[in-house]
């Protein structure tokens, strides 16, 4: 019975197009750049997987070639810009830096930069503007009945 | 009929909700009681009518009714009853249906727990929800409607998305809503205060608990979804950068920098315009990333239903929310009160920094998960933002905020020499320090300048945190005891040092899973051994199982440590009887140092498997970490003085009194 099930999941997995994928072994001098290279690529045909993750035909495909050319020697450099040339820089999920991701890149930053400065002008500002006892009338109002209401609080507590 | 009684309850919350939105607030303008306390009854009618809907849906799915749309779509009479019940917030329709119910709970709960609340403010705030409501439930109605019929019926339904079968996805999705629809009572207080231009500390101390306790759903949410994705994707993984997880990563961001500038307003009435533009913000960041989510915009793992036309109602609405209440603030926020006085080193500079810090790790999330769809209307190629980026990005961002985690808590209100902090904390420093060169060093005998960083950054988190409560007891006046001068801390410092610590503790299983995780991915003969740091894997059989609506290949591995058994682990490919794509469904050995991960990949042969055996150091900290992170907040949120002040309003409110507008 067992047997049997596993031939028929194994048929069906077959529809799939996954049951010939090749597991790639590397060279363990290559493993950890492979790896790497790898968690780097965006397999084109899935939702959003990297071609580590992916078990579609085109991921392995791609996991082929990145072990070829690692193999020929090829920089890590020179596997992700073939790749790019290739499929375009939607293949790279770490965006190349060009004139039209500076604001990707650089942009972060600016805004923190920015937001610090501006905070800090903020703060002397107001450290040299306001003096305290700005209370409005109302608050003083509310601040008297705040205390009488604690000071009741306290004198039945001590009763 | 019973998805008509459900669809009918729908119509009526609709109504309820347009009673709600107009009745108490004309009433809060003319100072009229009666017509005010429509909110609070509406707000229970809404809630009660929107429950009968979804108890309907639900009834509906559990009957195996498919001349229900939703239903024949997504459930089946082989699906396990837990996953049916699930399944009414499998897709589209049903979720958003669950996203109104969990905003009437939220206006049903603000009803019932703030009875203290002066009226005309209540009024306010359930009107502006009610409004909310309109918006969603007629986005439900009109768009996405669940109980839609099918005719003829179907024979059998087409099965719940067999990815969306796990324990983790029944409780997901409830408790992201609950902490992204959470976020409109702070919203709504906000734009209560704007209308009413009462903004003192007794607005904060109703707002504040709200904010917090949403914050606690959002982050066990986002949570959820992380360990969800680590269990059923099957590659190890917990955190993606993906689209839909930053949806929901934005809200948080902006909640959290909320929360802290709550405290500055309450405790120094400062901060005031900036925290209602905080409020206004979180909220409309929960209904951006619904749309992100919902329009189908962004390609994600996570998004299972999505349509372009719905987009577009949600953007509107989007629009409306975020333009509405952001003219209304250029309007009014002016008119508050500046608030008192504080230099340039204080307390208040550093929280000021920490939501610099918070909102610019926003808007760096914001531009990088939309950034490809700019260059995609421009017309420019194609580009992908992924996590190399973000990495790249972020951890520079969140760096100086840890680092302003361990001082602002020590820090004094209004001026705090350099030198008494640098006094204080020079212990923690070195110490931290020390722990981030040590620790990888003792466990892995290898470190990067990234992973002493890191460590050294955790450590100090924890310290530090520990140090502000610690010395609360240590310093206490010689005639107090431990025990006494313990229950005199406010429970909120209990909370913010839990949540701190929390931090600390995630920054810890972050640090060490990425920078130690192991892998391997190989076809092994049943028997072959196959050896991970330090682990030897074999994979022995794989027998062929029946689940209750899917059939699987069920691998048996052994695990051994140095001849020593670990574990045997069954890792499943499983092909669910209806939608019949291939599942992974990994086994795991949790433990407190390391998980043993392995997954089943494809068949070679008879005797020969595809396989992937990870070994993940750590990483179940990065859950108990926001584990912590929740119950900090949860703790803060119920902290006597919120408690306290509702008694002595209650009192106040007893005798009817108005407060001039």
């Amino acid at each position: 019975m067992n047997k049997f099930v596993v031939l028929v999941l194994m048929a069906i997995l077959s529809q799939f197009n996954v049951v010939s994928a090749e597991i790639i072994s590397v060279a363990p001098e290559y493993e950890q750049r492979y790896k790497h290279i790898l968690s780097e690529l965006r397999c084109l045909v899935c939702q959003n997987q990297t071609v580590a993750e992916s078990s579609s035909g085109l991921a392995n495909d791609l996991r082929i070639e990145v072990k070829e050319m690692l193999e020929r020697g090829a920089t890590d450099q020179e596997i992700l810009t073939f790749m790019s040339d290739r499929y375009g820089d939607f293949v790279l999920y770490n965006p190349p830096i060009k004139p039209r991701t500076f604001l990707l890149w650089i942009g972060p930053f600016l805004l923190l930069v920015g937001g610090i400065i501006f905070a800090l002008i903020l703060v002397k500002r107001r450290a040299k503007n306001i003096t305290d006892n700005q209370l409005s009338e109302h608050e003083k109002q509310r601040l008297k009945d705040l205390l009488d209401e604690k000071n009741n609080q306290e004198d039945k507590n001590k009763e | 009929m019973v998805a008509e009684i459900g669809q009918f309850a729908l119509v009526i919350a609709l109504c309820l909700a347009v009673a709600q939105s107009i009745i108490p607030l004309i009433g809060a303008h003319r100072n009229n009681l009666s017509w005010m306390s429509v909110g609070r009854t509406a707000a229970s009618g809404q809630f009660l009518f929107l429950l009968i809907s979804f108890v309907c849906l639900t009834y509906c799915f559990v009957t195996n009714d498919f001349s229900v749309l939703y239903v024949a779509n997504n459930s089946n009479t082989k699906l396990p009853v837990y996953y049916q019940i699930s399944a009414v917030w499998g897709a589209h329709e049903g979720s958003l249906l669950l996203w109104v119910l969990a905003l009437s709970a939220w206006g049903f709960a603000v009803s019932i727990f703030s009875r203290a609340l002066p009226a005309d403010m209540i009024a306010r705030v359930l009107a502006v929800m009610g409004m909310i409501g309109i918006g969603f439930i007629l986005f439900t109605l009109l768009t996405s409607n669940p109980f839609e019929r099918l005719f003829p019926a179907a024979v059998e339904g087409r099965d719940l998305n067999p990815l969306l079968q796990d324990p983790g996805l029944v409780i997901h999705p409830p408790m992201l809503y609950m902490g992204y629809v959470g976020f409109s009572v702070a919203f709504a207080f906000a734009i209560a205060a704007l209308l009413s231009g009462k903004l003192d500390s007794a607005w904060v101390r109703w707002s504040r608990p709200w904010a917090s306790v949403a914050w606690v759903f959002l982050t066990i949410g986002i949570a959820l979804g992380s360990w969800w994705a680590y269990h059923e994707l099957g590659w190890g993984g917990w955190w993606f950068w993906d689209p839909v997880e930053n949806a929901s990563f934005m809200p948080w961001l902006v909640g959290t920098a909320l929360i802290h500038s709550l405290t500055v307003t309450e405790k120094r009435s400062t901060f005031k315009s900036w925290t209602i533009l905080l409020s206004i913000l979180a909220f409309s960041l929960s209904l951006l990333g619904t749309f992100l989510v919902r329009s189908g915009v962004l390609v994600s793992v996570h998004s299972f239903a999505s349509d372009p036309a719905r987009g577009v109602y949600i953007l509107g609405f989007l629009a409306v929310v975020v333009g509405g209440s952001l003219t209304l603030y250029a309007w009014r926020a002016t008119q508050f009160t500046v608030g008192g006085r504080f230099e340039l080193v204080s307390k208040e500079t550093m929280l000021l920094i920490n939501n610099v810090l918070l909102v610019v790790a926003m808007i760096t999330i914001l531009i990088g998960t939309l950034y490809p769809l700019f260059l995609d209307a421009l017309g420019l190629p194609k580009l992908s933002v992924g996590p190399p980026y973000f990495s790249a990005v972020f951890v520079p961002l969140m760096l100086p905020l840890v680092v302003l985690m361990g001082i602002g808590p020590i820090a004094k209100w209004r001026r705090v020499p350099v030198k008494e902090l640098f006094s204080q904390l020079k212990v923690f420093l070195l110490l931290g320090v020390a722990l981030g060169i040590i620790l990888p060093l003792a466990i892995y005998r290898d470190t990067t300048v990234m992973t002493t960083i890191g460590i050294a950054a955790a450590a100090w988190a924890i310290l530090t945190a520990l140090y502000v409560v610690l010395r609360l007891i240590v310093k206490r006046d010689g005639s107090t005891s431990i025990g006494k001068a313990y229950s005199k801390i406010p429970r909120a410092m209990l909370g913010m040092m839990i949540a701190h610590i929390g931090i600390g503790v995630f920054i810890l299983g972050v640090v060490f899973t990425s920078a130690f995780s192991d892998q391997k991915e190989i076809s092994v003969k049943f028997g072959e051994e196959v050896g991970l740091a330090g682990y030897t894997f074999v994979l022995e059989k794989v027998t062929g199982i029946q689940g209750a609506n899917y059939q699987a290949m069920r691998g048996s591995v052994n695990v051994t440590k140095q001849a020593v058994p670990v574990v045997t682990l069954y890792p499943e490919k499983r092909i669910y009887t209806v939608q019949r794509n291939p599942m992974t469904e990994p086994g795991i050995q949790t433990g407190v140092f390391r998980d043993l991960y392995v997954s089943l990949g494809e068949p070679i042969n008879d005797n020969e498997w595809g396989f992937r055996i990870y070994y993940r150091p750590f990483i179940q900290w990065v859950w108990i970490g926001t584990l912590l992170m929740a119950m900090g907040g949860l703790l803060g949120a119920m902290d006597k003085r919120y408690r306290n002040l509702s008694k002595a309003n209650a009192k106040r409110n007893s005798v009817p009194h108005t407060t001039p507008t």
